[in-house]
């Protein structure tokens, strides 16, 4: 397979000359690059649904390409414009195995960065860990893109899902000891991991507390009858693991059963825009979820000034989207993470020290993340995001309530 | 529906009939100049890219699940939307079987290639009774079903559900000096050259005549004797094991199998590259396969690269620059690329 190749320029004469006036190791000047870096560009690939059932998502892709377009008329990075090089895999995972490979043999990127999706991202994950390429912040909640042992090349970003489901248990035994608890899962990988991570949370002993537990599989026209079989158990709070259609449909159902547990929902379907409105703000009032980036149509954050930056960008970047879309919160969120990580690589950008330095970020507050929220990585912990907060759904927005939770459950 | 698939096979007979001289011809020392290839291209120290070598075992890859598409619906008359469901089929076989029983890549293919015949053949049985349309809608139900069904939670010891099945790397024999890609190359190609020469064989039998008849004339087929609903069926069941065969290529090349990687459009996809080559003509399906992996995949990189080129001011969808193609072709060559070219040397030789 490809070798990477390696080479290091040294800086002329008079730039080594100064370095050693003032003291600094010769070493430091060094530039050193990968394929895919240059002294004037940084290559980065993506792969995005932008066409197929998924292919609301490639809002995502099309955020980080005006970031990155945003960045260069800016400058750039160190004086280096990033050429940032998506393709359509139309959440395909043999066509992102091959839009990758294109990427990393043929266009010779340094690293790849926030490919979407969990079956897209496991046909290609132990191909990037056997090419030595970066495979970066990917756009999935699933736990098993932190294991630095087994995949020293592959990193999350957002809070994984087990994360997230252990921190609703352990805020119900706080709250609610002597709960009974009703689940409505999809029944898949992403289903099992929000659940797996609340049995986690409960612990043993509690486990009991679940009384009843209805899946639903995501062809599925309707959920309404998990819903009479969950009130029907007498549960007193309800844990939705639903993606947004479904997460509609149940807490529409809640409603018109007159059945008011406490309502757990799933982060996966915070979105005002695609959840609760369809589903009737009435209905939605209460419902408890985990939160870690801002909504940036909240007043509370109007002032804040990475919401006034977020707005400006995608007032000039952006003029068509609605900036309301979590996804564009995301990818500007998740851009800016990636930057950061390239500006501390400094001159020397070459694969290993990309993951070096993305696995060595300590308290980065990456723009519109929740006051509090802050990312951490060290060589054994590639789960960069693993604090919430939570909220209440009060009126048209979000009441942010209690201290920042972690969880290390993972 | 008996006139519409009859125009097919009438542009397509000479293209049948010159491909008798054409075989020794141009066809063997293009097989060889292929096989040889990856031993070219590491002699002359890399000539030709990991990559391109991908891309080559998918085009033929394609050709082979197109071939299959169009002995049904070129040679017999029948309408499949479904194709992708026996690509998905093959693949799970070849892929459980590889991860579940350990049992090496090589002997899977013709373990996968019969169950998609059993299948395609079952399917075939009480499809006889539908034609056309309803056929067509039939297949299309079985498109949508399958990828639901690889994701039953009931199977899912065996097919893991959503998640997928990842699969090792194959690797190439040592003497043979040819990295992965380059081995996987050579062993589709190989089983290319074969199944098109047993589709050749087919077409030119006695069986393959009757295949036809029922296609140009259900009624006087009945009436001369031939079993058509047991031709109709076993037609299906070869198809489906030719398309099935590529389906398992496809798991080994790609180490990965899961629900997602079988959407619908792959079944269109077949089908129109089964038209835009040429649907009733074997050399039509590899150029159907090649437009598949060409056209179609890279659609959104093309549309990008062109629109950048000439610096066009609004941003194009992804999908423009195969719909404009799509469209040209079956304006300017209504019989498929295959047929187009054979008549274009037909009236170039009757100047």
């Amino acid at each position: 397979m490809t070798k990477t190749t390696r080479r290091s320029v040294i800086i002329g004469g008079s730039t080594l000359a100064a370095g050693q006036v003032i003291g600094m190791p010769a070493i430091a000047q060094a530039k050193k690059y990968d394929v895919g870096a240059t002294d004037t560009e940084i290559k980065i690939g993506n792969t995005n649904p932008y066409s197929g059932n998924a292919s609301s998502y490639g809002n995502i892709g099309r955020t980080l390409d005006a970031v990155f377009k945003m960045v260069n008329d800016q400058g750039g990075i160190g004086g280096r414009k990033i050429n940032f090089v998506t393709y359509d895999d139309g959440y395909s995972p043999p066509k992102t195995v091959e839009m990758v490979r294109k990427l990393v043999e043929v266009d010779k990127v340094l690293l790849l960065f926030q490919t979407l999706g969990t079956p897209p991202n496991t046909a290609i994950h132990k191909y990037m860990n056997d090419e030595k390429v970066p495979h970066l912040f990917v756009a999935t909640g699933a736990s098993k893109w932190g294991q630095p042992k087994k995949f020293p090349w592959t990193m999350g970003w957002q809070p994984d899902y087990a994360t997230e489901g252990a921190i609703y248990a352990k805020h119900i035994l706080a709250t609610k000891p002597g709960a009974k608890i009703a689940v409505l899962m999809q029944n898949d990988d992403y289903g099992r991991d929000y659940y797996n991570g609340f049995l986690a949370g409960l612990t043993k002993a509690n486990e009991k507390m679940i009384v009843s537990r209805a899946t639903y599989e995501v062809t599925d026209p309707t959920v309404d009858s998990q819903m009479i079989q969950l009130k029907n158990s007498g549960a007193d709070v309800f844990f939705n693991i639903t993606i947004p259609k479904f997460a509609t449909q149940a807490i529409k159902k809640a409603h018109e059963l007159g059945w008011k547990p406490v309502h757990y929902l799933n982060n996966v379907s915070s979105s005002f825009s695609t959840t609760m409105r369809p589903a009737g703000i009435e209905a939605c009032q209460g419902i408890i979820l985990a939160l870690y980036r801002k909504d940036v149509a909240d007043a509370q954050f109007a002032d804040a000034a990475d919401v006034k930056a977020f707005r400006a960008f995608m007032a000039k970047y952006m003029t068509a989207s609605d900036y309301k879309d979590d996804l564009h919160n995301y990818g500007y969120s998740v851009a800016h993470t990636l930057i950061e990580v390239l500006k501390k690589c400094g001159n020397e950008l070459t694969r290993e020290n990309v993951m070096r330095q993305a696995a060595n970020l300590k308290g980065f507050e990456a723009p519109l993340l929740l006051p509090g929220i802050k990312i951490n990585t060290s060589p054994t912990d590639f789960y960069p995001i693993q604090a919430v907060r939570l909220a209440r759904v009060k009126g048209e927005g979000f009441e942010l309530f209690g201290d920042v939770l972690a969880s290390e459950s993972t | 529906m008996a006139e519409q698939t009859a125009s097919p096979a009438v542009v397509a007979a000479p293209a049948a009939r010159s491909s008798f001289n054409f075989a020794p011809l141009v066809v063997w020392p293009l097989v060889a100049v292929a096989v040889a290839l990856p031993f070219i291209s590491n002699a002359g120290g890399g000539l030709i890219s990991n990559f391109s070598f991908l891309q080559l075992s998918l085009v033929i890859v394609y050709s082979i699940a197109v071939l299959g598409l169009n002995l049904l619906t070129g040679f017999n008359g029948q309408i499949s939307l479904g194709h992708g469901a026996f690509f998905a089929v093959g693949a799970y076989v070849a892929a459980i079987l590889i991860k579940h029983f350990d049992i090496p890549y090589w002997s899977v293919l013709p373990v996968a290639a019969l169950a998609c015949f059993v299948v395609g053949y079952l399917f075939g049985l009480p499809a006889l009774r539908l034609e056309g349309h309803y056929l067509a809608l039939a297949t299309f139900a079985l498109a949508i079903a399958v990828p639901q069904f690889l994701k039953y939670r009931h199977f899912e010891a065996w097919t893991f559900g959503v998640q997928g099945i990842t699969l090792r790397r194959v690797r190439g024999p040592e003497w043979t000096g040819l990295n992965t890609d380059q081995w996987l190359y050579l062993v589709v190609l190989l089983i290319a050259v074969l199944m098109f020469w047993l589709a050749r064989n087919l077409i030119n039998s006695r069986a393959g005549r009757a295949m036809m008849a029922i296609r140009d004339h259900h009624m006087a087929a009945d009436t001369m004797g031939i079993d058509t609903a047991r031709t109709k069926a076993i037609t299906f069941g070869i198809s489906a094991l030719y398309t099935g065969l590529a389906g398992a290529l496809h798991a080994i090349i790609f180490k990965f199998v899961s629900p997602d990687s079988f959407p619908f459009p792959l079944s269109i996809s077949f089908l129109v590259g089964g038209v835009v080559g040429g649907i009733a003509s074997l050399p039509g399906a590899v150029i159907g396969g090649a437009f598949v992996q060409v056209i179609e995949k890279y659609a959104d990189a093309l549309t990008k690269t062109i629109s950048q080129m000439v610096h066009l001011p609004i941003e194009l969808q992804p999908w423009t620059i195969y719909g404009i193609v799509l469209i040209i072709l079956i304006y300017v060559m209504p019989s498929g690329i295959a047929g187009g070219i054979a008549s274009l040397w037909a009236r170039l030789r009757g100047r």
